[in-house]
C-alpha cells in the first residue's frame, strides 16, 4: 500500500503554504521532508493526516486508526505520568490489558524509557519527551508513522536514540514520513523531499538529488560573490552555474547534500533576477 | 527606556483583545455603575385580595403597581401568587388591620415595601414570607451556586480546553481515531462533576453556615443547574476556540464573567436598572438561573411557576452549548472539508518511487 500526497496546495488566507507538492511512501522505506522554517514541511504533514484543508490536490492515507502521529510540540501529556500517557493513548486505539501493558513495556524499554514509567511527562528531558511521544505514535504499530521535526531541540545522543527507533519501525514494514532540519539525518532516509517557501526544489534517493545538481561548488577563505556563497565551518563555500566558472585559484569540491539544498534555495530565491 | 515605551505599545497595538478589554472595561464599568448601580426600589408589583381590595387598591400609594386585584380570593391565593413571583406584596383585605405579606427573596423590593408600610402605622400588619429577617446571606448564596458553576464552567473548562491546544496536544487528538464529540464530552464530563459537586457543598455550607432554607424540590434545583451548567460550559467552550492561549482565555473569560456579576440582578435589583441595561441582564444565564435557585430555595417554587427561566435557558443551553461544540469541531476535523481536486497530469510535480528501507 503506497501512502501519497498529490500536487497539493495549502493556502491561509492569503499565504500559499503549498504549491502544487506531492510525496509518496511505501511501507519499509523512511521519507525525509526537509526544508527551513516556513517551508510548508508542517503543513504537507498536516495534509498527509488530514488536518490542513487543500484547496486543491488530493491525500491517500490510511484511517486514522492506521496513522502514528507525532506533532512537532512536545507529543505528549505534560501532567500525566509516562504510563498514564501510554494507557490513555492505547485507550483511544482500543488496546488494554495485557496487550497493553506488553506493548507499552516493549516500546518504553526500547526508547530507554522504562525507569522513568511512574514518572511525569513534564519531569522528562527533551529528548526523553520526544522518544515517549515517539512511543506514543508507534503504540498500536500503525502502518503509516508521521513524524514532524522529532529531533529538533534534543542532544545528539538522543538523536540517535531516535534515529534508531525509526528505522526500526521503517524495518518493520511501517511507512515513515518525517520532517527534519538537519541534513545529516535526512541523508540516512530512502528518499528525500526538498522544500523551500512550499514549493518542491528536490525529490527522489540522496543520490537523485545529488545527480540533480547543476554548476560546480568551490572551497575558499574569501567568497567573490558574497550573494552566492555560504560558511561551512572555517571555509566558505561559492556557487558556480559552469565547472569552468569557478576561478584558477578556488577549489573545486564534490557537492554534498547541504551544498545541493543551499543552491537550489539561492537560485529559487534568485529566480526573477536570474529571468531577467 | 524609550525604546522600551515604544516596543510597548507596538505590543499592546497588536494585542487586540488586551485592548478591548482596556477600552470597553471601563465604558461597562461606566455604564454598569451609572445606570445599574441602584438599590432604590421605586416601584412593586403588588396584589390585593379580599373583600375591599377594589378599595384598597384605589387608596393604595403610587408605590405599589397593582397588578392583581380579586375580591374573591383571600389569604391562600394571596401565599401562592408570591411563591410564584408574580408579584412582591400582596395585601389581604377583610380584616383590620389588613395583613400585609411580602416576599423577602426579593431582598431589596421587601425592604423598600417595609419601609413604605411602616408609614401606614397600625392599620397594615406586615410579614413577610421566605426570609422573615431579611437576611442578605440567604438571597446571596443561591446566587453565589451560580457564580461558582459560572467560573468553571467558563474559565476553568477553557483553560483546560485551551492548554491541549498551546500544548499541540489537541492536533494530536484531532489526528486520532477518536470523534471530536468524544473528545468535548471527554473533556467537560470532569468539569461538570465537579461543578456538581461544589454545587452541593455550596449548598450544604450555606444552610449549615448562615441557616439558608431549602424550601423546594431537590430535582427541580439540580435540574435548573444542570441546564445552566450546559450554558456556561458551552459559553467555555467558545471561550477555548476563539483563545490560543490560556491568558487570552481567562481575558476572555473575564469579559463574559463581569456582566453577569453585576447585571443578574444577584447585587442590584434587575427592576432598579434603567431599561436599557436592565435588558442586558435579561440576556444573561445567571439571571435566570438565580431566579431558579431563589425560587426553589426560598419560596419552595414549582417547575410550574418557574417555566420562564428553565424556558429561557433551554434555549440558551442548546444554542451555546451546540454552537460552541460545533465550532470546536471545526477546528478539530478540518479533513471533513478536505477538497479533492483532478489536476492536469502536466502539472504534477516530481514524486520519487519509494524503495528499500531506511
Amino acid at each position: 500500500m503506497t501512502y501519497a500526497v498529490r500536487c497539493a496546495s495549502v493556502r491561509f488566507g492569503d499565504t500559499l503554504a503549498l504549491d502544487n507538492v506531492s510525496l509518496q511512501v511505501e511501507p519499509g522505506a523512511v521519507l525525509a521532508v526537509v526544508g527551513g522554517d516556513g517551508a510548508g514541511k508542517t503543513t504537507l504533514l498536516r495534509a498527509l493526516v488530514g488536518q490542513a484543508q487543500l484547496a486543491t490536490g488530493e491525500v491517500d492515507a490510511p484511517p486514522a486508526e492506521a496513522i502514528g502521529y507525532m506533532p512537532a510540540t512536545a507529543g505528549s501529556w505534560s501532567s500525566l505520568s509516562v504510563a498514564q500517557n501510554m494507557d490513555f493513548v492505547g485507550g483511544i486505539y482500543g488496546l488494554s490489558g495485557n496487550a497493553l501493558t506488553s506493548r507499552r513495556d516493549e516500546l518504553l524499554d526500547r526508547a530507554s524509557l522504562g525507569s522513568s514509567i511512574d514518572q511525569l511527562a513534564s519531569a522528562l528531558s527533551g529528548g526523553m519527551r520526544r522518544k515517549l511521544g515517539f512511543s506514543l505514535a508507534m503504540l498500536h504499530d500503525p502502518p503509516l508513522l508521521v513524524l514532524d521535526e522529532p529531533s529538533t531541540g534534543i542532544d545528539p545522543v538522543s538523536r540517535i536514540d531516535l534515529w534508531r527507533m525509526v528505522s526500526e519501525a521503517a524495518a518493520a514494514g511501517a511507512a515513515v514520513v518525517m520532517s527534519t532540519t538537519y541534513l545529516d539525518e535526512a541523508e540516512r532516509a530512502a528518499h528525500l523531499l526538498v522544500l523551500d517557501g512550499g514549493r518542491t526544489l528536490a525529490s527522489g534517493t540522496l543520490a537523485d538529488v545529488l545527480d540533480s545538481f547543476d554548476g560546480a561548488i568551490s572551497t575558499t577563505a574569501r567568497p567573490r560573490r558574497r550573494a552566492w556563497a555560504w560558511r561551512r565551518g572555517r571555509e566558505y563555500h561559492e556557487y558556480w552555474p559552469t565547472t569552468a566558472g569557478v576561478p584558477i585559484d578556488a577549489a573545486a569540491v564534490t557537492p554534498d547534500l547541504e551544498d545541493v539544498v543551499v543552491t537550489l534555495s539561492m537560485l529559487k530565491r534568485h529566480e526573477s533576477e536570474l529571468a531577467s | 527606556m524609550r525604546a522600551m515605551i515604544v516596543k510597548e505599545f507596538r505590543e499592546l497595538r497588536r494585542d487586540r483583545r488586551t485592548l478591548a478589554l482596556l477600552i470597553a472595561m471601563p465604558l461597562l464599568l461606566l455604564v454598569i455603575f451609572g445606570y445599574a448601580a441602584n438599590f432604590h426600589v421605586d416601584s412593586v408589583q403588588a396584589a390585593v385580595v379580599g373583600p375591599q381590595a377594589t378599595q384598597v387598591a384605589a387608596r393604595l400609594p403610587s408605590f405599589f403597581d397593582v397588578t392583581v386585584t380579586q375580591p374573591s380570593e383571600g389569604q391562600t391565593n394571596a401565599e401562592q401568587l408570591l411563591q410564584d413571583r408574580t408579584v412582591n406584596v400582596a395585601i389581604v383585605t377583610g380584616r383590620a388591620p389588613v395583613l400585609a405579606l411580602v416576599d423577602g427573596s426579593n431582598l431589596f423590593a421587601a425592604q423598600s415595601i417595609v419601609s413604605v408600610l411602616n408609614k401606614e402605622g397600625n392599620t397594615v400588619s406586615t410579614r413577610i414570607l421566605y426570609n422573615p429577617e431579611l437576611k442578605t446571606s440567604w438571597v446571596m448564596v443561591p446566587a453565589i451556586i451560580g457564580i461558582i458553576l459560572t467560573f468553571i464552567g467558563t474559565i476553568v473548562t477553557s483553560i483546560g480546553l485551551v492548554r491541549e491546544r498551546e500544548t499541540g496536544t489537541l492536533e494530536q487528538l484531532a489526528v486520532m481515531p477518536i470523534k471530536p464529540s468524544a473528545v468535548i464530552l471527554g473533556k467537560i464530563s470532569p468539569y461538570f462533576l465537579v461543578a456538581a459537586f461544589d454545587m452541593t457543598i455550596i449548598t450544604g455550607l450555606g444552610m449549615l453556615l448562615f441557616g439558608v432554607p431549602f424550601n423546594g424540590n431537590a430535582f427541580v434545583f439540580m435540574l435548573g443547574a444542570a441546564l445552566f451548567l450546559f450554558v456556561v460550559l458551552g459559553l467555555g467552550v467558545f471561550i477555548s476556540t476563539v483563545s490560543h492561549t490560556a491568558g487570552q482565555a481567562i481575558q476572555t473569560a473575564v469579559m463574559f464573567l463581569l456582566p453577569q456579576i453585576l447585571l443578574s440582578g444577584m447585587i442590584f435589583p434587575l427592576d432598579s436598572m434603567a431599561a436599557g441595561v436592565r435588558w442586558i441582564g435579561y440576556l444573561l444565564p445567571l439571571t435566570y438561573f438565580t431566579m431558579i435557585s431563589q425560587g426553589v430555595m426560598l419560596r419552595g417554587a414549582s417547575l410550574a411557576s418557574l417555566w420562564l427561566p428553565f424556558l429561557v435557558l433551554t434555549v440558551m443551553a442548546a444554542v451555546v452549548f451546540f454552537g460552541a461544540t460545533l465550532r470546536f469541531r471545526r477546528d478539530l476535523a478540518p479533513r471533513r472539508r478536505h477538497s479533492t481536486v483532478a489536476v492536469e497530469p502536466a502539472t504534477v510535480s516530481s514524486v520519487h518511487q519509494a524503495g528499500n528501507g531506511a
